[in-house]
């Protein structure tokens, strides 16, 4: 249906794709993976319309096709749901639905009843109950993306492209998800589907490609399809290597009970309140430890991180660093005190999308890196150097713009901003999603490797694997509180899940 | 992308960016040369300097707020402030006058810095305020024209310094000054990254608001200087009319120099080009005697070629 023959693309300094070939066929489900940086968002962005190829073609309902521009990849009948959902979010979740194609009365008026009917009826279909006049952002990032995926496949679409669909997905709403791929399956309409977790690729995928430095690496059917195998092919590394590392690159035995006698936790968090959002969490983390924060999405992970550092007003509760309490409200003070957060939102929140590596880098520690005001270029490339080679950064020089880096390489320069405070305590927001298997594996490391040098983390993550194999300590939150403490041989899998099942259905009751 | 299209082409619309007002400013220098009888005397070129200092000086505060994401419109009536100050306070002579008067750029700077940085109102709206507010406040304290006779304020306005004028070197020595501190000043780091990404600027720690008062403060300052430096070259204090619409010329030299107003970059040395670009664009017309009207429409499209350049980069 959709044929990508001897696909380049040459960006400046770099080749991000390589003589790629794929083949779509109608109804199937077709799993796209790779490292980040290995030309993967490329070719969705030429399937899209996004890039022009240097050199192969694109062919489409048997023949070859160029698209100029996103909307004549649209209008062909190619739609693609970005990894950040690309909507309008003052606009109500019908407006946003219906953009476009707003059904008209009279006089060429759009017909709010109606629209609004349209939408809930389409929104229905996806197992989504919602207000639809109700603007968009007021919503959870997961109902938004079914919003999105139900935009995509409404207008008429014959190739689905999914990147990373289920990041901010709970997981009744990926089985929802799911469930409409295989009606899309059935409709005879083809998917590509992106993600790096490989448990979704097994459920839904027929078929897999794997692209590796710009070159496709593997492609053929996925059931059969050993998984080691393919985190091998993606990394290139050996089997055996891949085998003796296990999945995540945290090492297990560094699990052990910390000396805590009398030193003060590295951060104390006491009652943290906000109305709807959290009630009286309590956290402490002590400096070495890595303590993880489970739970279901919008149970109050990220707002206890944002609350910790003064990037969320409360309404009670206070911080205490190192025995000191916090000025609360002020995301200086708790930078000054060392506190960092890397925030969930690597775009929005983290990376200053058009300054440099280097000026990323130095951001948070720019009064340290100046005298009397002054900054000193001298400082400043030094501790550049420094974490690009720890972290090994990719880039072609300090001063490329930081939104060039791909995912996994971006989220090390905000690793980098933050060592370079020398934190006594690091909250992580998702530290390894969206980024590919390598940079993940490198990313858990580190904070192994840091919690080793005794500073405090704390570990939000919605990949439970990361979270027991990462954490020493889990907490577990429900509705904004603290509902389950897990630790020593407790903390597994299951333990979490029950943790969180069990108190659910309490509360039910 | 445009890349793919025609790589060459993008080559040329980067080196636009970069270096276009550089470049049209020396063209037009040397058509000057060429076909423009008495361009090279020296007094067309003090003549010219001296006009376009205050743009200049007005507009260095202008590249910085607009940096942030932000836009002042109050600076032509923060100068004109500044020349009621002036004519009030002269009494005191001429040095405690200027102070007041930088003073009330000051406090200006303060009410729109504070309300965009700290009420969150947007700052179209908050210096559109200080833009009615202001000038009604420099009218109610001098509500005409007042010629003066103090001579140093005088010589301030037409007095030189190894033959340039006082006025078009505080407005030299001003640029350098700006440019050190948006590259080399944690001030102007921080500046550029919160234009850059707010949010996340937050979340780093940057005392964000307080770099965001301090930038509309340096803009009202540096008004008020203007307001002063046009007021002693006039030799006359004129709150109605001074500064009027120059915050227009301020925006224009900023963006014409290729900063984006979508923020996180300032480019300092291009605002300043930017207005000497369109000084001698005025001046050349003017020269062959082609009428004011023609010089509007000329500016109008190197202001769309400049925002086509400046847009060009942000879609990458």
């Amino acid at each position: 249906m959709l044929e990508a023959r001897q696909i380049s693309k040459r960006f400046p300094g770099v080749v991000a794709l390589d003589g790629v070939s794929l083949a779509l066929f109608p109804g199937e489900v077709h799993a796209l993976v790779g490292e980040n940086g290995a030309g993967k968002s490329t070719l969705i962005k030429v399937f899209t319309g996004v890039h022009r190829p240097d050199g192969g073609e694109l062919i489409y309902n048997g023949s070859p096709v160029a698209f100029g521009t996103p909307l004549d990849a649209q209008r062909a009948g190619i739609s693609t749901i970005y990894q950040e959902v690309n909507l309008v979010p003052m606009m109500s979740v019908a407006r946003n639905l219906m953009l476009g194609r707003e059904p008209r009365g009279r006089l060429g008026v759009i017909d709010t009843a109606a629209m609004y009917r349209e939408a809930e009826r389409i929104l229905a279909g996806y197992g989504v109950v919602t207000d639809v006049r109700r603007p968009l952002r007021t919503l959870g990032m997961g109902v938004q993306q079914m919003v999105a995926l139900a935009r995509a496949v409404a207008i008429d679409a014959r190739v689905v492209i999914m990147d990373e669909p289920t990041s901010s997905l709970e997981p009744r709403e990926v089985e929802t998800l799911f469930s409409v791929i295989g009606k899309l399956k059935d409709d005879g309409i083809a998917v590509v589907y992106v993600s790096h977790r490989l448990d979704e690729l097994y459920e839904v995928c027929d078929r897999v490609t794997v692209l590796r430095d710009g070159r496709v690496a593997h492609t053929g059917p996925l059931a059969g399809l050993e998984r080691l195998k393919l985190i091998s092919l993606m990394l290139g590394r050996d089997l055996d290597e891949v085998k003796s590392g296990g999945l995540t690159r945290f090492s297990r035995d560094r699990r052990r009970a910390r000396e805590r006698d009398g030193a003060p936790p590295a951060v104390r968090a006491e009652g943290l309140t906000r109305r709807q959002v959290l009630r009286g969490v309590d956290v402490s983390v002590w400096p070495g430890e890595v303590v993880g924060l489970g739970g279901l999405l919008g149970a109050g992970r990220s707002e206890t991180a944002k609350a910790i550092v003064g990037a969320l007003p409360l309404d009670a509760g206070r911080v205490l660093v190192a025995g000191l309490p916090l000025r609360t409200g002020s995301t200086t003070a708790a930078v000054r005190a060392g506190v960092a957060l890397l925030p969930e939102d690597r775009k929005a929140e983290g990376i200053i999308p058009e300054l440099s590596v280097r000026e990323n880098i130095a951001l948070a520690a720019l009064p340290s890196l100046s005298r009397a005001g002054v900054v000193s270029d001298a400082k400043i490339d030094k501790v550049v150097e420094v974490f690009m080679r720890r972290l090994r950064i990719k880039a072609a020089s300090p001063h490329q713009p930081v939104q060039e880096l791909s995912g996994g390489n971006q989220q090390k320069v905000l690793l980098a901003r933050w060592l370079a405070i020398r934190p006594k305590i690091l909250l992580l927001d998702e530290p390894t999603r969206g980024i590919d298997v390598g940079a993940k594996a490198e990313v858990q490391a580190l904070v192994d490797e840091l919690a080793e040098e005794g500073l405090g983390v704390l570990l939000i993550s919605s990949d439970l694997e990361e979270l027991v194999e990462g954490a020493d300590r889990i907490l577990v939150l429900r509705e904004g509180a603290v509902v389950g403490e897990l630790s020593g041989d407790d903390v597994t899998e299951d333990k979490i899940m029950a943790s969180i099942a069990e108190r659910g259905a309490e509360s039910d009751g | 992308m445009a890349e793919a299209v025609a790589p060459s082409g993008r080559r040329v619309l980067a080196w636009a960016q970069e270096y276009g007002v550089y470049a049209a400013v020396g063209v037009l220098l040397l058509f000057n040369v060429l076909f423009t009888p008495h361009f090279l005397d020296v007094a067309n070129f003090r003549t010219q300097l001296v006009q376009v200092a205050p743009i200049v000086i007005v507009s260095l505060g202008m590249a910085l707020v607009i940096g942030t994401q932000g836009i002042d419109l109050s600076v032509g009536s923060v100068m004109a402030l500044a020349a009621a100050l002036v004519a009030l306070y002269l009494g005191y002579g001429a040095w405690p006058a200027l102070l007041v008067a930088l003073v009330g750029g000051a406090v200006s700077g303060t009410a729109g810095g504070a309300l965009v940085a700290y009420v969150g109102v947007q700052p179209i709206v908050a210096t559109l305020a200080l833009l009615v507010g202001v000038r009604g406040l420099a009218n109610v304290l001098v509500p005409q024209l007042v010629e003066f006779r103090n001579p140093d304020l005088i010589a301030l306005g037409s007095s030189s310094l190894y033959g340039v004028p006082v006025i078009v070197v505080i407005a030299a020595v001003l640029t350098l000054l700006m440019a050190f501190v948006v590259r080399r000043t944690t001030f102007g780091r921080q500046v550029v990254a919160i234009g850059g990404n707010r949010a996340a600027s937050e979340l780093s720690g940057l005392p964000v608001r307080r770099v965001l008062l301090l930038v509309y403060v340096v803009s009202g300052v540096l008004a008020a200087l203007a307001g002063v430096l046009a007021t002693a070259r006039l030799q006359a204090s004129d709150p109605t009319s001074l500064g009027l619409f120059i915050e227009l010329s301020a925006i224009t030299a900023v963006v014409v120099g290729g900063t984006p107003l979508s923020g996180g970059r300032i480019r300092v040395l291009s605002t300043v080009m930017g207005a000497l670009l369109m000084q001698l664009l005025s001046a050349t017309l003017i020269k062959h005697n082609l009428p004011q009207s023609w010089t509007q429409i000329v500016q109008a499209v190197i202001i769309l070629a400049a925002v086509y350049a400046t847009r060009e980069r942000g879609t990458r």
